[in-house]
This record gives C-alpha cells, structure tokens and sequence, in this order.
C-alpha cells in the first residue's frame, strides 16, 4: 500500500531542468511494477518520453514503452491538440471527414489561438477519457502519469474550469471541462511536484504547492530530485567545508589502498570535499524548506552516468522503496 | 556510425572581446528552460556596463531574488538604472522588466485613435489575447526590444527571451501572432473581407459557414462576438502587427546584432540549442556562440573514477572502517568524474555536430546567483572558461 492509494491521475510538474520528465517515467515504471497497467502521456510537443524510455518517436496513439518488474506494463502517449480536436469534433458532431478539412483552414490552430484554454481542455481531455477508459469490466489502466507542463504554467493548465470560462457555456467542449475539473479537484489526482535542493527550484516548488492549494487542487509528494549521495560523514562535514580534513590521515588511507599518495592528490580531494561540503550545506537549508511544505518528499539519486533505461528501474525502485507506490 | 575521429575542441568563445565590440548593439540570449538564461543576460550586461558599456537589459521573467538585486522589484516597463553598478570604465547599466500587457496596450493606443483604442482595450477578446496568448510575449520582448533600439540611452541592449518550450518560440511567436491578426480567418470572422476578398469569400463561402458553425459550437457566440467587434475596432492596425514584426525580425538579422545560444549539458538543452544554432544559420542570424552553464569540472588527480572506486571499496571491506574518510573522499571524487566525463561527452556531442560554434563553459557553482556579485563572478567565469 503506497501513498497514493485511489489515485488514478498523478500529474508530474517542475520546473524546466530538474527532470520532471525522468521522475514522471521512474513514477510509471514504479507503478506498473507487480502486473500493472500504467499509461504515462506527454502533452508539450517535445518527444521527451521517447527519448527516456529510448524508443521511436511517439505517435497520438498508445504504445507500449516498457515492461516494469513483476509483469507490469508502461504505455505511453504524446498527446497532441490537433489530433484530440479531430477526435473530438468526430466523436460529438460526427464532423469526420470535415474536420479534417477545416485543418486546411488552420481552424485548430485558429480556434485554439482565439480560446487558449481549449488547447488544456483538449489536452488534459485525453488524459480524464483514459483514466476513464475500460475493457470489459476493468480499467484499461491502472494509473494514468502525466508529464505536465512546468510550474509555472501548472495551474492554469489544469484548471480548465477558468480556462473555459470564455468557451462555449454548453454543449460537449463545457461538459467535458466540468468532468475534467471535477476529476482534477478529487482525491482521485494528485500532482506531484519535481525538484532539485537548489534556490530557485525549491522557491517555484513552493510557489506552486501554494497555487495549486488555493485552487483546491490536490497537491501529491514533492521529489527531490538528483540529491547528492551522503558520501561524507555528517561529522565530517564541517572541517571538510574550511578544507581542514585531516592530512596525514587521508594520505595513508590513499597508501593503503596503493593509490600515489601525494600531497598534490590530498589537496585535490580536500578541495573536492570541501565543494561537496558547502553544497551540501546549501542543500540542507533548501531540504528544510522542502520538509515545511509538510507533503511526503521522496529523494532520487543523481544518477551520474546519465539517465538511460536501466537507471529508470533504479529510480523505480527508489520511489517505491519510500512508499510512493 | 560515429562521426569520424574525436572531434576537435570548439574554439572558445570569447565573450569579453563580444561586449568589447562596439559595433555590437543587441545581444539576445536564447535558449530552454531551466539553463540559466536570464541569469547570463544579467551577468554580460553587467560585465560590459563594468568594461565601458552603456548597456540595458530587458529581462522577462527574471527570479525574484535576481530581480530585487537589480532594483526590480516593480514591473512598470520602464529600463531603471541598476545601483551598485562600478562605473569607472564610464558604463552604465539599466534594467527592466517586461510588462507584455502594457507593451500591447502601448502599441495599439500608438497605431489607432484614442477612441478605437478605448474600445479595443475594453474588448474581452483583446483582453485575453494581450495577457495570455502563446506568443504575446514574445512578440512584446521583440515590440520592446524595436523601441528601445530607437532610443539613442544605450549603446548595448541585452535581451534575455522569454520561457519556451522551444528557444525556437521566440523567433517564430511574433510572426505567428502577426498573421493571426493579419490572417484570413479572424478577417473573415470580422466580416472585414474587402476588395480580392470577395472572390475568395464567395468560393469559400460553403466552407467557410461550416468553419463559423464548428468555431461557434466549440468556442460559443458570444466568444465569436467579442472576436468580431476587436476585429472591426483593429480595422485600421491590421497589417501592422506583421509589418511591425518583420522589421524587428530584420532587426535581428543585423551585424550589429548577437545571438548567444545558452544551455546546460543535459540532452534536452542541446538538442534545443541544436535545433536554434541550424534555425539561426537558415535565417542567417548572426550566432555568437554557446554559452554552457553548471558544467562539472573534473580536477586532475591521477586517479580514474573506476579506480577510486576500486580502492574505497576495498578500504570500506578492512580493518574496521579505519580509512573511512579517505574512501570517503575518493567516492566523491569518482562521483565527480563520472560527472564530468557525462558533461563532457554531451558537450562534445554538440560540437561535433556543430564545431563552428564557439562554446564557453561556466562551471557549476556551489551557491546560487541573487546579487551583483554573483553575477560579477560569472562575468568573471567567461573570460577563464
């Protein structure tokens, strides 16, 4: 039993390059583990999930990216406001082969351009109908991720509701705005805020949680991600960040493990561990600010070979292991 | 297949010798978010207002610590001296900050009768369009940055380009914006079509009843209305929105101008620098060079990260933990290798696709950047990179 029991859409915000695109995909892979079936969707144009999860270039159509352990399977969708509007205008005014036509007028670039909160309505649209969706008498998914756009623009997009306020006031674009808004406020989503232990990030991170509060919209866990691995001792830190860790004691550590033990090679660890030892100073003061937000925090690795596959079961496991899933 | 032998190390990018010329009057920063773009616009304006320049920055969206260090902490739209400022090579520095509604607002009451400007600024429609359309804001940066060259306060202006997801927004939002304003369909809509238009509305006309019935359904009336009424209170602007972005847009492809592309070694942020670097060389837009933040510097040792593992590992497994700090320290080390290696492996990746580009790199900081002297420091940086 995980954190976010009941959950069936968890939103992955961030600010741009703290990886959100990453903790979405480790999210997914953690939430298919044990025979699951999660759907992680992208909605900025961007092919991010393609490249995480190293497959071709994602289609507006489902496609199984990974397998998660114990026999879980992650899908994964880009979703695209255009394609969404042709579904859409097919399904609600059986404009089929007419809207593909109005394309050629560019009507949902115009239409979008004129009312940019049909543009999030189509998007998050496609993300409500698959937490929706069944096969036979299931889900067909589990648990829809969404890689969602950064903080900055988080609430907006997801809440439609003010967004549409300028559209249509009936008819199937206002229905589904409120379906979409109504799942959106429930405890049935959680969004999920990414970030790393740094000033800038944590202040968005925090910026956002209020926002997305005040909007009633429930906020899920805070990831701090690409946290520094505590090499160093607590004890140690403090005389490691004046560079006065003990010289003669580091030099026969480096002769017993048949390493050149020279006070040119002491000097450059010092230097290391005294750079280490002041970001981790700083990260400890933005980690405080993370812990007063008073939501879950989940801590990732800095994975310093880069992130590829295999790092992705990694992280997986490591949300998995603090209880996310 | 990899491209041949190693690639060769880019050439440096000399930024001071960039601020230094004074033929050069505008450089636009670009790149995506989260790289450290505004925070390298803030630190070469300040680095040439400090080497003789009168410079000014235009700044979009700049973090509120940034901002309160550079005596931001309104957002009026006008460029405000910046204290603290050392001006004894005879520069000055200036900043602002971009107030995309008022810049619209601006625009439309210069280009139209206080009445019709009344109207336009009342109109819902307009409203939404000047506070959230997807290109507003670039097209104002851009608004912005055509007025402040047309003032003679300046000798350098430093654009910083507003949060996209594609660098590449902020060179095609204004024209995007322009022929949607100027476009067939919002005319059509206004019932503006004239002269030329008549034909084309009659043979459209059937398409063009299920264009207004499928916008009607999907948006509602009262939304066209609004839409309908801006149009016809535009009347006398239209063309000008895209003429107004094509001469900034030639604006950009002066000599006087440069582009430095910024990004951090992360695969997302290269391959977005990629995309603007071959933009920029198709429009044949004047690129200074790369700029690469929170690059990991590895520091020679003599030591590999694989070894340094090796050997803490084998200092952790004896003896009770007797030589627990120095195992300590070569994990730390080895960490910071691999991280080096990684940046410089994407970094590398970049230049070999694109080795004409001239590439600083700005090594990670331990701290943040929210004062001058932050900034000062990673003027610093340029000149060492």
């Amino acid at each position: 039993m995980g954190d976010w029991e009941g959950v069936r859409l968890h939103v992955v915000t961030g600010k741009g390059g703290t990886g959100k695109t990453t903790v979405a995909g480790a999210l997914a892979m953690a939430l298919a583990a044990g025979g699951r079936r999660v759907l992680i969707a992208e909605v900025e144009e961007r092919q991010g999930l393609a490249q995480l999860f190293d497959v071709p270039p994602l289609a507006y159509q489902e496609q199984r990216v990974a397998s998660a352990s114990g026999g879980g399977e992650v899908y994964a969708l880009a979703i695209d406001a255009r394609e969404a509007m042709h579904e859409y205008l097919a399904m609600f005014y059986r404009l089929g082969r007419a809207g593909r036509a109005l394309d050629k007028l560019g009507f949902v670039d115009f239409a979008t351009t004129i009312a940019p909160g049909l543009r999030d309505v189509l998007l998050t649209g496609k993300a409500y109908e698959a937490t929706r969706r069944r096969t036979g008498d299931h889900h067909a998914y589990d648990a829809i991720v969404l890689d969602a756009p950064p903080t900055g623009r988080i609430v907006r997009f997801l809440d439609v509701t003010t967004s549409v306020s300028s559209l249509a006031r009936v008819g199937p674009i206002n229905r589904q705005a409120n379906s979409i808004t109504d799942l959106i406020h429930s405890p049935r989503t959680a969004v999920h805020v990414v970030t790393l232990l740094e000033d800038m990030p944590v202040q968005e991170t925090a910026d956002a949680v209020a926002e997305l509060q005040a909007a009633h919209i429930p906020v899920g866990a805070v990831v701090v991600n690409q946290a520094r691995p505590p090499h160093l001792a607590t004890r140690s830190l403090p005389a490691a960040r004046r560079g006065r860790l003990d010289h003669d004691d580091v030099l026969s550590g480096l002769r017993a493990a048949g390493l050149p033990a020279t006070d040119a090679v002491v000097d450059v660890l010092t230097r290391e561990a005294a750079d280490h030892a002041e970001r981790t100073a700083l990260e400890k003061t933005q980690r405080a600010l993370v812990d007063d937000l008073g939501r879950p925090v989940y801590e990732l690795p800095r994975i310093a070979d880069g992130i590829d596959p295999t790092a992705l079961y990694e992280l997986a496991e490591a949300l998995a292991e603090q209880g996310a899933v | 297949m990899n491209p041949g032998p190693r690639a060769a190390k880019p050439a440096h990018f000399d930024v001071d010798r960039l601020i230094d010329d004074r033929r050069i009057r505008i450089v636009v920063t670009c790149g995506s978010g989260g790289v450290g773009k505004t925070t390298t616009a803030a630190a070469i304006a300040l680095r040439a207002a400090e080497r003789g320049r009168r410079a000014v920055v235009l700044t979009i969206d700049p973090a509120r610590r940034l901002a309160q260090s550079m005596g931001l902490s309104e957002l009026d739209n006008t460029p405000r001296a910046v204290k603290g400022v050392d001006a004894a090579a005879g520069g000055s520095l200036d900043a602002m900050m971009l107030d995309m509604k008022r810049t619209f607002d601006e625009v439309v009451e210069d280009h139209t009768t206080p009445d019709r400007a009344k109207q336009i600024l009342a109109n819902p429609f307009y409203q939404a369009l000047s506070s959230s359309f997807a290109g507003t804001q670039e097209y104002m940066a851009m608004e912005k940055l055509g007025q402040l060259r047309a003032r003679s306060d300046w000798d350098l202006i430093v654009v910083d380009t507003p949060p996209a997801r594609s660098a590449l927004d902020f060179l095609d939002a204004p024209e995007r914006l322009g022929s949607f304003l100027d476009g067939r369909l919002i005319r059509l809509l206004g019932g503006t079509a004239r002269a030329g238009g008549r034909t084309y509305l009659k043979v459209l006309h059937a398409g063009f009843n299920v264009v207004t019935s499928a916008l009607t359904k999907v948006l509602g009336g009262e939304l066209l209305r609004d839409v309908s009424t801006f149009v016809n209170a535009l009347d006398t602007m239209f063309g000008g929105f895209r003429e107004r972005a094509e001469q900034t847009y030639a604006l950009l492809k002066r000599p006087e101008t440069a582009f430095i592309v910024v990004a951090a070694p992360e695969h997302d942020a290269l391959r977005e620098a990629s995309y603007f670097v071959d933009r920029l060389g198709r429009d044949a837009m004047p690129l200074a060079g790369l700029v690469l933040n929170r690059v990991h510097a590895s520091s020679a040792a003599g030591i590999g990260a694989e070894q340094a593992v090796a050997a803490a590992e084998r200092l952790e497994s004896d003896e009770g933990g007797s030589h627990a700090l120095t195992a300590a320290l070569l994990r730390l080390h080895a960490d910071r290798l691999k991280l080096a290696a990684r940046d410089e492996r994407i970094g590398e990746r970049f230049s070999g696709s694109h080795p004409e580009v001239p590439v600083t790199r700005i090594p990670a900081l331990a701290g943040d950047v929210h004062d001058l002297d932050g900034l000062r420091q990673i003027g610093a940086l340029f000149d060492a990179g």
